[in-house]
């Protein structure tokens, strides 16, 4: 939009350039002009500068400034709305930016007092690049979903607000309600920053066809690392591989699940949970990375080198793979799309269970005014409500965040349709909390790059983390002074 | 001197102000960005400090110290070297059969630029088909030649080759449309005279066309080589830079260096190596080079 005005503004500058040029022509070009010309530059150069001002706030938000204040100035003594603008990340496509702008809408309807401007921000990325963006220029969205890892970074840039002050005065807010093994990021050092929103955990997708065809109980799926390879193993037949186990993109995430299942801590973590120091180089660690490449070097069940991310879910749709750990977040696209029986599982143990939470939480920021805060504590608190929770969850995939949703007509239904959902929810009993550290990028860079290099081959297991411990130390050396 | 100045003024004044909104808009969205970048790459600004710091030269040491700087930088050289000679070959050859093909030329000029015309993005979702195991065309076509699966995009040792294929493929016929114009501008009776003297195809080539399509050639060249730093778009869908920064280029990890990392101080710093590295590249065109390329 703004953009369009400048160009406008542009555009006219030209025209009348133009008609000046034409009536002229004869006489020798006037100071007049000159100041003429002068202007329309300065026209443009304030088009600019009012772009630029736009940027750091939404382009939704501005739009829909304007009328509000002159509602306002019509009816001075009513109540003037508490505008908040909302950002948000789909990393799953589509119709769900409808699901949340409704219900947004439904929020509004509810608290006429606040305003809420939702903004869809592209994917995870994108949305923390924009989040970034407008805390530098000191104007931040005022309430945001963003990556439950990027705690420590939002912290050290000093752009959130802790909610415990929120969390103490509110009676109806029942936070113990909420899963714990999806509290576990949003707190550090005693306080809580975040509420979970959009969350997800790794589950084990396996095809019961093709469990039949190799012989194979549909109904027992394997429980045990043991039990994993032999079932892989029997499975990798007709042109289709056995398991799949993605490998770029963010592969510490499956890391992360492969080191607890095989630890003898059930509080095992790559991390500390002050997020100042990285766990990588652990004898544990380095068996479960070994196993991971016994998959495709030794007991060749899985398809050799890094495996991508996004190619995986259409693997197993496409029959390509018989089974295949990924997030609960595709249990939609697969449900819909897979022209077989599937079912959904645990991930195999070894030692225990485990998997890491993934996702998103609603944060609140800095740099607004106290009312515009409460008012996105009120927004954040209903968009985690149990009614709002089971609707987001049903028509996601994503977890249902708290306990209650699942008792709400929505989610009775939902699960009752599709008992493959309850799947991920039992799991958060063995869930634990994703990779986040002070300087995450460069962390979490460091082990999904050498994880990388190790399924391609190019360094072994534990020369792989050995490595990936260094940079971290390196990343994390300035936190720990 | 009055008279002097309202006379320059008048023959200048019209011609400068119809150059300085675009100069405004140069100046806002690159000059200044390109100065503040110099400015902040000077300083330390990362997670770790809250305030920035001075830090002098200091970032453009600790990138000769960071070994994925260096591989990056490495991998962008080889990419241009793998890209460029090439595409201009291709491209080359493209414009000689959309030069002379008699029938349905207007078909082969389209047919050879159409890849230019698809999104960067579009050409990479296009292509992350193309090389994925198992269903992939390229993937089943080296999988047939090896006799065992292969994963183009996961293998450290392939991942680039795949990607200097797509690019080759997307690039090449946007050069053919500059060496069509270099090839059409040649005059004809050359050619006659060397048909006249019963002179081979090839040898007309060597010694007609190429000598006066250089111009063509070194612009392209030009245009090549910064592309092969500037266009990384397809890195976001097929690979992001991985396995292992293997086929990570220079602007995608700077990218990675401000957003990712939040290391806006190191960042700075490589942008100002690309940014002069780019403009020695680019005035090989406009001082160097084109004087001893020959002219008609």
């Amino acid at each position: 939009m703004k953009l369009e005005r400048v160009l406008s503004v542009i555009g006219e500058g030209d025209l009348a350039v133009r008609t000046r040029l034409k009536k002229e022509r004869s006489a020798m070009l006037k100071p007049s002009s000159l100041v003429l010309l002068l202007l329309v530059c300065m026209l443009t150069i304030v088009g600019c500068g009012q772009a630029g001002n736009g940027k750091g706030n939404s382009t939704g938000g501005n739009a829909t400034q304007a009328p509000a204040s002159a509602e306002a100035s019509q009816t001075p003594a009513a109540a003037k709305p508490v505008e908040i603008t909302f950002y948000y990340p789909v990393n799953v496509g589509g119709p769900l930016t409808k699901v949340i702008d409704g219900m947004a809408k439904t929020f509004m309807d509810q608290n006429p007092g606040i305003k809420v401007n939702p903004v869809y921000t592209g994917n995870y990325g994108d949305n923390t690049v924009k989040i970034q963006a407008g805390v530098q220029a000191k104007q931040p969205p005022d309430v945001a979903v963003m990556m439950s890892t990027e705690l420590f970074s939002m912290l050290d840039m000093n752009a959130i607000i802790p909610l415990d002050d929120f969390i103490a005065k509110d009676s109806d807010i029942y936070m113990a309600d909420f899963y714990p093994a999806f509290m576990e990021d949003t707190q550090t050092e005693g306080k809580t920053y975040s509420l979970p929103f959009q969350r997800s955990t790794i589950v084990m997708y396996y095809n019961k066809e093709m469990f039949k065809a190799a012989g194979l109980d549909p109904e027992k799926p394997p429980a045990s690392w043991e039990e994993l390879v032999s079932y892989a193993k029997q499975l990798n037949r007709d042109g289709h591989a056995g398991l799949e186990i993605p490998g770029n993109d963010d592969s510490y995430w499956m890391f992360q699940m492969l080191a607890r299942q095989n630890a003898a801590d059930p509080k095992q973590n790559i991390m500390s949970s002050d997020g100042k120091k990285a766990i990588f180089n652990t004898p544990e660690n380095v068996e479960a990375l070994q196993f991971w490449l016994d998959l495709s070097h030794k007991y060749k069940a899985m398809p050799e080198g890094v495996i991508d991310w996004a190619t995986v879910p259409t693997d197993f749709i496409e029959g390509k793979t018989a089974m295949m750990m990924h997030t609960s977040g595709n249990l939609t696209n697969v449900k819909n799309n897979a022209k077989f029986e599937f079912g959904v599982a645990f991930p195999s143990g070894q030692k225990q269970y485990g998997s890491p939470t993934g996702g998103g939480n609603l944060y609140i920021f800095k740099d607004t005014t106290p009312e515009k805060q409460a008012a996105a504590w009120e927004f954040a608190k209903f968009m985690t409500a149990p009614e709002q929770a089971a609707l987001f969850s049903s028509s996601s995939g994503y977890v249902g965040v708290r306990k209650s949703a699942y008792e709400t007509e929505t989610m009775k239904k939902y699960t009752a349709d599709f008992p493959q959902a309850l799947v991920a929810r039992d799991q958060l009993q063995f869930a634990f909390k994703e990779l986040s550290t002070h300087n995450h990028g460069k962390v979490s860079t460091a082990i999904t790059n050498q994880i990388q290099a190790a399924l391609a081959g190019q360094i072994d297991a534990t020369g792989a983390l050995k490595k990936a411990q260094e940079e971290a130390d390196q990343a994390l050396a300035p936190f720990n002074k | 001197m009055v008279t002097g100045w309202s006379e320059k003024l008048r023959r200048n004044g019209f011609g400068w102000g119809l150059v300085l909104p675009a100069l405004v808009f140069l100046a806002l969205f690159t000059y200044y960005p390109m100065l503040k970048s110099a400015v902040l790459s000077l300083y330390e600004k990362n997670l770790a400090t809250s305030e920035p710091v001075f830090v002098g030269l200091g970032n453009y040491a600790n990138l000769l110290k960071d070994s994925v700087f260096l591989k990056v930088f490495s991998n962008n050289i080889w990419f241009a070297v793998g890209t460029v000679p090439t595409s201009l070959l291709l491209a080359f050859v493209m414009a000689l059969f959309a030069d002379k093909a008699i029938k349905g030329r207007g078909l082969a000029r389209l047919s050879f630029f159409y890849p230019n015309m698809i999104p960067m993005i579009a050409v990479a979702n296009i292509w992350l088909f193309l090389y994925t195991p198992h269903f992939g065309l390229f993937a089943r076509l080296a999988a047939w030649i090896t006799q065992q699966p292969v994963n183009l995009l996961g293998s450290p040792d392939t991942v680039m080759g795949a990607l200097m294929i797509m690019m080759v493929w997307k690039e090449a016929g946007y050069f053919m449309i500059f060496y069509l114009a270099g090839m059409q501008q040649i005059p004809k009776d050359l050619y006659e005279a060397a048909a006249v003297n019963g002179i081979g195809a090839l040898t007309v080539i060597r010694k007609i066309t190429i000598p006066l399509t250089m111009p063509t050639t070194l612009f392209v060249a030009v245009v090549a080589i910064t592309n092969a730093f500037k266009l990384v778009d397809h890195l976001w869908i097929m690979t992001k830079g991985g396995p292992n920064n293997a086929s990570n280029l220079l602007l995608y990890y700077i990218y990675d260096t401000t957003f990712n990392f939040y290391d806006q101080g190191m960042a700075a710093a490589m942008t100002v190596v690309m940014i002069a590295l780019l403009l020695i590249i680019s005035s090989l065109q406009f001082f160097g080079w084109d004087r001893k390329i020959h002219y008609e």
